[in-house]
């Protein structure tokens, strides 16, 4: 029952904003999503960390064509679902100070985008999933299209067309496994796993290819990644925190749910091409962020990197690398909405976000700038901050699987302290200029967002057992059945 | 069979009025008649009776197929009134309306190919006059004529088949075709074929499927606003139940001598109507091509001929009708005055009008078949014939178009919401519009999201 409450509730509150006044937008907003949060602890409160999936829901929604409303919480679904109420609430309160035309369609975008975030990481069934998978797609769009910045209405509808080819070529990659399912045809986990392991490896290899390209498109991994630069410097900030921080998740949850143990044989074949994409990916977009000029821009080219890394992580298919994925899919959403708020911070009082243009901010804004190191620091993967214990576990995997490999991959680190720190430096230290000379320390408002980012960046980092138990038996389960599969087939 | 009869009375009663002078109450008393026919239609479910010697025969397929007509006729009823009241011979359109409608019941619910002929005669001698309805203007009369040419040309294809398999089977009746045909003797099978393939090409005009498709961007456009909606709606809906009720009934057994024809005309009809609305300026002529696309996902069923097509053709049919209703109330509300509106005269809708953009949206998200609308699920449900039947390719392909439906789609989508508007001025709309697209979005929602309601039918 808790999680159908926890795909509704963000709906139900929506229409109830709809028919509010715009006055109570904004705190109605807030609270719904805070009452989402509430939801979630609860949730957690009862979760047992075991692999089993809990909280199960089953009732039939299309029985003739066995599509069922099936939802459940594992592990890993909880760690994702926590992400999502975690930071949906800090990308409402980040947008108090805005004030957006139309805010009530633009606050109920965000809750409907909630819920059908909730909805991809918790459907255990295959339709299902990829009703919620698009679902998700059309907040986004609307939003960035409404509020976005200049040339929107081209980058949001390539965007629009890039990702939806690659869930048009999944879904009928799931249609394919739906009729291979033994029996009664259904589009239940069990049974798209089950029929999508006794295929032949050249089919299977077919099908990882169908879905891979829907993953590899939302994350994205190079070469499908054109979208994204475009599109994240475009869409308004909050659009951009739901990108990259709990959008992108969706890719690399498609994977380890949809992919990594449907086709166990074809992801064999191919995991190395993924691995090596990922990693080109990696240094790729590292060395175009070292040499963009714009804030924005820098940091969709680092999420690039970071997402490419996680990418490869998962694809060595070794417990380290899942579990490494995992948290590092955590620290990732967490740091990069700090990002986009401190890059939105900074073009509200300096109307640029050019790096030439800034500096010296350090001198009149002590505060913003700690936040901004500790924010900057968990993004470099400094030890004892959240990124640190991802990216470790990550290149640690990446370095089993192959040493030359891990090597480049570890590049992602260097490059990464390279772009981040020279952006740091050249926007907040040295003189200040006419813009920046006056630079308003944060407010109360951009407080109660950061603060708990910063707060977590630390926590995670320093002690990060609690969330590595809540998707650690279910990673083991997922690694259990890959190398039963192995074992099976050799 | 009542419905028949209402729906000849109410056409009967409507010409009357302009003699008795109680034009008044027609509107309300039309709507009622088709509710009315709806109803009694649902009552006969699963009688399966036949009529007048086995010309008609009201199955469950033929009834399905007549209450979804009369429903969106309803519909279309309540998005026309102004139609109605702008013009000068008020009840004879009502009549020719009304008559259509006889005509698309008998085109849905056949089992005689006089009937067959018949009904598309009579739906077709009806929207030759309303195509021309706009007296004055030139494209209308334009639309008008051609349609007519073309119309004929068709029928004459039709008839020619019709005659052909009369002489190789020695009845008009669909279940003795059937029975000769399974029999099956060889020796006469040439002029069978011939038969086949130009009744196919007969009703492909019909439903403007490539390469027969000519006429139907110009007359679409030409015609009225509501006229182009009700040809795009009901009269594609008929005629593609008919089309497929003649091909799955008498001609299923040899489906594999012409199935082939069938799937260079699916291929053909998505790949050249997609990429040709993509260069359309007008959006009146964009919805055209768009349900000249619509037409090649509903072949597939064909080409894919098994037991679920059926129902996929009703819920296709349901749901690209409740989709294209609401855009082209909209299209008629925005560009009441210029017929040919382009997408730019869509600037700015969101706020000079932003229910009207909603709807759009709404509608044009489901005819690019986007989750969670009834648009997606159509689609997704024509796939899995496919897929049932072995056809992966065509999906693919399917695929690809749908994308390029996107590009066309969310054209009008960023104008309403992204560019400036060139005036100001709210879009003016009466309470019976507002109440026909919320029944419109309503049910593209209701039916995504309960497709079983409908796909269980039949």
């Amino acid at each position: 029952m808790l999680t159908t409450l926890l795909i509704l509730w963000p709906l139900v509150g929506a229409a109830i904003l709809l028919a509010l006044d715009a006055r109570f937008a904004k705190p109605w907003a807030l609270t719904v999503s805070l009452i989402e949060l509430v939801l979630t602890i609860v949730t957690v409160a009862q979760f047992q960390p075991d692999a089993t999936t809990q909280f199960v829901v089953n009732y039939p929604w299309v029985a003739s064509l066995g599509i069922n409303f099936y939802v459940g919480i594992d592990g890993i679904s909880m760690l994702l679902v926590i992400l999502t109420t975690v930071l949906t609430p800090l990308i409402i309160l980040s947008s108090f100070k805005n004030s957006y035309e139309k805010h009530i369609s633009f606050y109920s975008l965000i809750l409907f985008m909630e819920m059908a975030l909730v909805g991809v990481f918790v459907a255990l069934d295959g339709f299902l999933f990829y009703i919620f998978w698009e679902m998700a797609l059309i907040p986004i769009y609307f939003i960035c299209l409404r509020w976005g910045g200049v040339n929107r209405g081209a980058v949001t509808l390539k965007f629009f067309i890039y990702t939806l080819a690659g869930s048009l070529v999944m879904l009928v990659g799931l249609i394919y496994l739906y009729y291979q399912t033994p029996g009664e045809h259904s589009f239940a986990v069990e049974a798209l796993y089950a029929a999508g392991q006794n295929l032949p490896a050249s089919t299977q290899s077919l099908i990882f290819w169908a879905m891979f390209l829907a993953f590899a498109i939302k994350m994205p991994v190079f070469p499908f990644h054109t979208w994204q630069p475009d599109t994240y410097h475009t869409s308004p900030t909050q659009g951009t925190m739901l990108l990259s921080g709990i959008m992108l998740k969706m890719g690399i949850f498609g994977v380890i749910r949809w992919l990594l143990p449907v086709v166990p044989q074809g992801v064999n074949e191919w995991a190395s091409t993924a691995i090596i994409l990922s990693v080109i990916g990696i240094v790729y977009a590292s060395c175009l962020a070292i040499v963009q000029k714009d804030l924005k821009r820098l940091i969709a080219y680092s999420s690039i990197a970071h997402v490419g890394l996680i990418a490869a992580g998962l694809f060595t298919l070794n417990k380290i690398g899942m579990q490494g994925a995992m948290i590092q899919m955590i620290s990732h959403g967490i740091v990069v909405v700090g990002l986009w708020y401190i890059i939105d911070i900074i073009f509200s009082r300096t109307t640029t976000q050019e790096i030439a243009s800034l500096g010296g901010i350090r001198n009149s804004a002590p505060i913003f700038t700690t936040v901004f190191v500790v924010i900057m620091l968990g993004s470099v993967a400094l030890p004892l901050t959240s990124g640190f214990v991802g990216e470790f576990l990550l290149i640690n995997s990446v370095f089993q699987f192959n040493n030359i490999i891990g090597a480049v991959a570890g590049l992602t680190m260097i490059l990464g302290a390279v772009y981040m720190l020279r952006s740091f430096q050249q926007t907040m230290l040295g003189e200040a200029n006419v813009r920046t000379q006056n630079f308003i320390d944060l407010g109360l408002n951009e407080k109660l967002v950061l603060y708990p980012i910063v707060v977590m960046v630390i926590l995670i980092g320093v002690y990060p057992a609690p969330l590595l138990k809540i998707s650690e038996a279910a990673v083991n389960n997922l690694h259990q059945i890959l190398t039963n599969y192995q074992a099976l087939s050799q | 069979m009542n419905a028949v009869y209402i729906l000849s009375g109410l056409g009967i009663f409507s010409l009357l009025a302009e003699i008795f002078s109680f034009r008044k109450i027609l509107f309300p008393i039309v709507l009622l008649g088709l509710l009315a026919t709806a109803g009694l239609l649902v009552m006969d479910w699963n009688t399966g009776t036949s009529h007048f010697s086995n010309m008609l025969t009201f199955d469950n397929y033929a009834i399905a197929f007549s209450a979804g007509i009369a429903v969106i006729a309803f519909l279309w009823f309540l998005m026309s009134r102004d139609y109605f009241e702008n013009n000068t011979h008020v009840t004879d359109h009502f009549a020719l309306v009304l008559f259509s409608l006889v005509g698309a019941v008998f085109m849905v619910s056949y089992s005689n190919l006089a009937m067959l002929f018949l009904g598309i005669e009579i739906l077709s001698i009806s929207l030759y006059i309303m195509a021309g309805s706009k007296m004055t203007d030139l494209f209308s009369n334009e639309a008008s004529f051609k349609y007519f040419l073309m119309g004929s040309f068709a029928t004459g294809f039709l008839l020619f088949g019709i005659a052909l398999v009369y002489g190789v089977t020695g009845s008009f009746d669909l279940g003795k075709i059937n029975q000769v045909i399974t029999a099956g003797s060889t020796e006469f099978s040439a002029l069978l074929y011939a038969g086949v393939l130009l009744m196919m090409v007969g009703l492909a005009f019909k439903i403007s499927a490539v390469p027969f498709h000519f006429w139907a961007p110009d007359v679409y456009e030409g015609s009225p606003t509501v006229v182009t909606a009700f040809m795009s709606t009901i009269v594609k809906i008929a005629a593609f139940a008919g089309f497929f009720r003649l091909f799955a009934t008498c001609f299923a057994s040899v489906s594999g001598e012409w199935v082939n024809v069938v799937q260079v005309i699916a291929v053909l009809t998505l790949v050249v109507s997609n990429i040709t609305a993509v260069y359309q300026n007008s959006v009146k002529r964009m919805l055209a091509f768009s349900s000249i696309a619509h037409a090649g996902y509903l072949l597939i069923t064909l080409v894919a001929l098994n037991e679920i097509s059926a129902s996929a053709i009703l819920y296709y049919v349901l749901a690209y009708a409740a989709a294209s209703l609401a855009a082209f109330a909209v299209l008629h509300n925005v560009a009441f005055e210029n017929e040919n509106a382009s997408a730019e005269s869509f600037n700015g809708l969101s706020k000079r009008n932003p229910f009207h953009a909603f709807a759009m949206t709404v509608a044009l998200l489901s005819l690019a078949g986007i989750p969670p609308l009834a648009g997606f699920f159509a689609k997704y449900y024509i796939f899995t014939v496919a897929f049932e039947s072995g056809y992966v390719g065509i999906v693919l392909l399917a695929v690809v178009t749908s994308l390029i439906g996107i590009y066309y789609y969310f054209r009008i989508i960023i104008a309403m919401y992204l560019k400036a508007p060139e005036t100001t001025t709210p879009v003016a709309v009466t309470t019976m519009h507002n109440v026909m697209l919320v029944i419109c979005l309503l049910s593209t929602i209701i039916l995504g999201l309960f497709p079983d309601m409908i796909i269980k039918l039949i």
